[in-house]
């Protein structure tokens, strides 16, 4: 993999700046067919859900059982990756829809939307890939990166991951908590237990709507409904964590030390982003189903351009990269998600040592020439 | 009951809202957002038509003279403006009318004068406004307006007329109404509601009507005024038109301050080519740079802050934000004010040098 460090800072800016005239050329484009788009998505889901606990309530025919499900886990999906997360990104805060807005917007997770807005938005979209920083970095469970020192609990870490993905929404919920950062006063406790009811309240909600509303509404169906939705939810769980996994943790992505942050230019923050981040191949319907994530170095080179437009401009980023000789990672679902979980099968024993690809050297060295 | 039932079905639609899946069936069953939908539209004048809305639920019936705020969507972005609407409340059909003239360039009169199918849904608010006739009528009002500035006379017309009987009968001790409208446009097929004010006129004894082609005869003059309607200054006025004609007509006006009622279409603004500055909005974290003359409405707007908004010309207060830092410049008299915590009408004001406002 070529190495950034062949760049001269002027190319890097030269980069940038030619990663900004894609930005402004999107946003100037933007019009009816992107807002038809969203729209037409948010309707697809809000009527594929209804289809899919209206199938649930003949349950007790198993095709009516697998078909709701399925129907609804799909729905779960596309509510939290095509349209929540990215609602929440702002990318269409620009139709100046107060339906459809970042600043209104909640979602069928457990982390309520202004919390995942901070945690998710600012601190990993930021500071993507830093050692130290970017809490999305093994969710504070997970050793991810060489760099990060062993500890025999890492041992268990395939477990983990395996939890994690199953109840991947609870995860984030109270790992956007900040738990850690309450000891040394970084953060109030009054604060966290603020945050804590909201979640609570939002966890009880979601609890009463899958497992006892719909269930009781559905009479003597009401052990497969519920089925039904804890099969959806664990799908959609499942489902998120595989996507972002693959987003930022494959082979190919490299972690950064804080040194990297200091001073760092736009066509830096540009540089860091796209070598932090992996694209996943797939079809058009596979891109939705993923909340477009399988554009991952597009959504972080440009978090807030609206999802159906990454498919467009991946070529032309694919194409700077290579005038630039720089790595555009990208693969199948079956490889990356493979090779995430060697790193995590791997990372579980001790060592390796610094690896060439990883902070140590394209950071440093970036700098160095600069 | 139906709150009752409402309430208990959001533990079925959390986080979302039952009307959020009910409005896939019909839009206009939505409570929680206003919304109307465009049944017909009816040319008036080469620019100018009329748009039948059908609202949504929680609907307040207007009343004559006022005007609604409505939600367009143009090129995928939601465009707000204000309309004042040109039917008589309470129609038969549930319905009301806003009446739009097209001024070139204008891309929200366009739209709707133009561009506009059946089926559209718009987005409500209101209605508001204090362009209104009190309860009993003064018995000699005179309206004077111009071009646009007739729709909410043809709203008030209609409830101060008799209706179609040949022969009304007044409440004995009560004198008929002596309604006079004198009216601007450039010629007589530029008059919005021409046929229905001439026909009205032709019928009804108790409206006088004066039209006034400018493009032949000239601007209206305050001397021409006084030379149609000789008692103005002792009648009760009402006045919508263009900004200097609004002008003329107060700086003639000899009656008493409270007997002339005036709306306008638009601020006056004063032109200003001094500096502007950055602009922070802290509630959805956002910043632009504003220049010395732009509304902050506007500069929110454009940069994706969900701005409160109503008249956009500094009557409604619809628009104010907590202002956090910095100081801002009127847009109507040129003067900079403001200080941390005071609510600034983002409408008319613009930034004077890098601000924070609490949006
Ligand atoms: C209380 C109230 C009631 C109103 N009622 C009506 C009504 O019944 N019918 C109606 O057609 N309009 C009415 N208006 C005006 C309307 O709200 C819009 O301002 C107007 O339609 C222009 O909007 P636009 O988006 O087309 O123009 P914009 O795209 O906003 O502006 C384009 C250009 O036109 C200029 N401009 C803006 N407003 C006007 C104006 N009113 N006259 C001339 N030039 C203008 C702007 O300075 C700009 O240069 C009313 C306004 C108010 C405040
Ligand atoms: S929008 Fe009415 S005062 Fe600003």
């Amino acid at each position: 993999m070529p190495a950034p460090s062949h760049l001269t800072r002027a190319e890097v800016e030269e980069f940038g700046r030619e990663l900004d005239r894609i930005r402004d050329e999107v946003l100037a484009g933007l019009g009816e067919q992107d807002a038809r788009y969203i729209r037409g998505v948010i309707a697809t889901q809000r009527k594929l859900e209804m289809s899919g606990r209206v199938l649930l309530f003949a349950s007790w025919l198993p095709p009516a059982w697998a078909a709701g499900t399925a129907a609804l886990a799909t729905a779960k999906i596309l509510e939290n990756m095509e349209i929540g997360h990215n609602v929440l990104h702002g990318q269409w805060d620009w139709m100046r829809d107060p339906k459809i807005h970042s600043t209104t917007w909640e979602w069928d997770s457990a982390c309520p939307a202004d919390l995942w807005k901070h945690s998710h938005n600012f601190v990993h979209h930021t500071w993507t890939n830093v050692l130290g920083k970017d809490r999305d970095i093994g969710y504070s469970a997970l050793r991810i990166s060489p760099e990060q020192q062993w500890h025999p609990v890492y041992l268990a870490q395939p477990l983990y991951n395996i939890l994690l993905a199953l109840f991947f929404e609870y995860g984030i919920a109270i790992y956007d908590l900040e738990l850690e950062r309450i000891p040394s006063g970084q953060k109030s406790l009054k604060e966290a237990l603020a945050q804590l009811r909201a979640i609570a309240g939002k966890v009880q909600r979601q609890i009463v709507k899958d497992y006892v509303a719909f269930p009781l509404l559905a009479g003597p169906a009401f052990l497969p409904v519920l089925l039904g939705n804890l099969t959806a939810n664990l799908a959609r769980n499942v489902w998120a964590h595989t996507i972002i996994f693959c987003g930022h943790f494959p082979e190919g992505a490299e972690f950064f030390t804080e040194d990297r942050l200091q001073d760092e230019t736009r066509g830096e923050w540009y540089l860091r982003q796209l070598l932090g981040s992996c694209n996943i191949d797939g079809s058009r319907l596979f891109h939705i189903m993923s909340g477009n994530l399988s554009h991952q170095i597009e959504h972080h080179l440009f978090p807030d351009l609206p999802s159906n437009r990454y498919a467009e401009i991946a070529p032309r980023v694919r194409a700077l990269c290579e005038r630039f000789g720089l790595a555009y990672t990208s693969d199948s679902l079956a490889r990356q998600a493979g090779s995430v979980w060697k790193r995590v099968l791997r990372l579980a024993l001790p060592g390796p040592g610094p690896q060439p690809t990883a902070a140590t050297s394209p950071a440093r060295k970036l700098k160095a020439v600069a | 009951m139906l709150g009752k039932l409402n309430h208990a079905a959001q533990w079925l639609s959390t986080p979302l809202l039952p009307e959020d899946y009910l409005g896939l069936l019909d839009p206009l069953w939505s409570a929680e957002e206003l919304r109307g939908r465009v049944e017909g539209v009816c040319p008036e004048t080469a620019d100018a038509a009329t748009l039948v809305i059908r609202p949504s639920r929680g609907w307040r019936a207007h009343r004559p003279g006022q005007w609604v705020r409505i939600g367009v969507d143009i090129q995928g972005r939601r465009h707000w403006r204000t309309y004042s609407l040109s039917s008589p409340p309470e129609r038969p059909d549930g319905c009301f009318t806003i009446t739009v003239k097209a001024i070139p360039d204008g891309l929200v009169s366009t739209h709707l004068a133009r561009r506009t199918a059946p089926g559209t849904i718009v987005r409500l608010a209101g209605p508001e406004g204090e362009f209104v006739v009190p309860e009993p009528p003064p018995p000699r009002p005179l309206f004077l307006t111009a071009g646009s500035g007739i729709t909410p006379v043809m709203a008030i017309l209609s409830g101060l007329l008799p209706g179609d009987t040949a022969h009304p009968t007044w409440p004995p001790g009560q004198e008929p109404p002596d309604v006079v409208l004198v009216h601007s446009a450039p010629t007589p097929q530029d008059v919005i509601f021409g046929a229905r004010l001439r026909h009205l006129a032709a019928r009804s004894p108790y409206l006088r009507l004066h039209e006034r082609h400018t493009r032949s005869a000239g601007r209206l003059s305050p001397a021409d005024l006084a030379g149609l309607c000789p008692d103005w200054a002792q009648r009760s006025v009402w006045a919508c038109g263009p900004a200097a004609m609004l002008d003329e007509v107060a700086a003639h006006w000899t009656g008493p301050a409270d007997r002339l009622c005036v709306e306008r279409f638009r601020p006056a603004v004063l032109a200003s080519g001094e500096a502007g500055g950055r602009v922070r909005f802290t509630r959805s974290g956002r910043e632009a740079d504003a220049g010395g003359a732009t509304p902050l409405l506007t500069v929110g707007e454009d940069a994706g802050v969900l701005m409160p908004s109503g008249c956009r010309m500094g009557i409604c207060h619809s628009c104010v934000g907590r202002l956090r830092s910095g100081r801002v410049r009127d847009l109507r008299t040129g003067q900079v004010h403001g200080e941390a915590g005071d609510l600034i009408q983002t409408c008319v004001s613009a930034a004077a040098g890098p601000i924070e406002i609490e949006l």
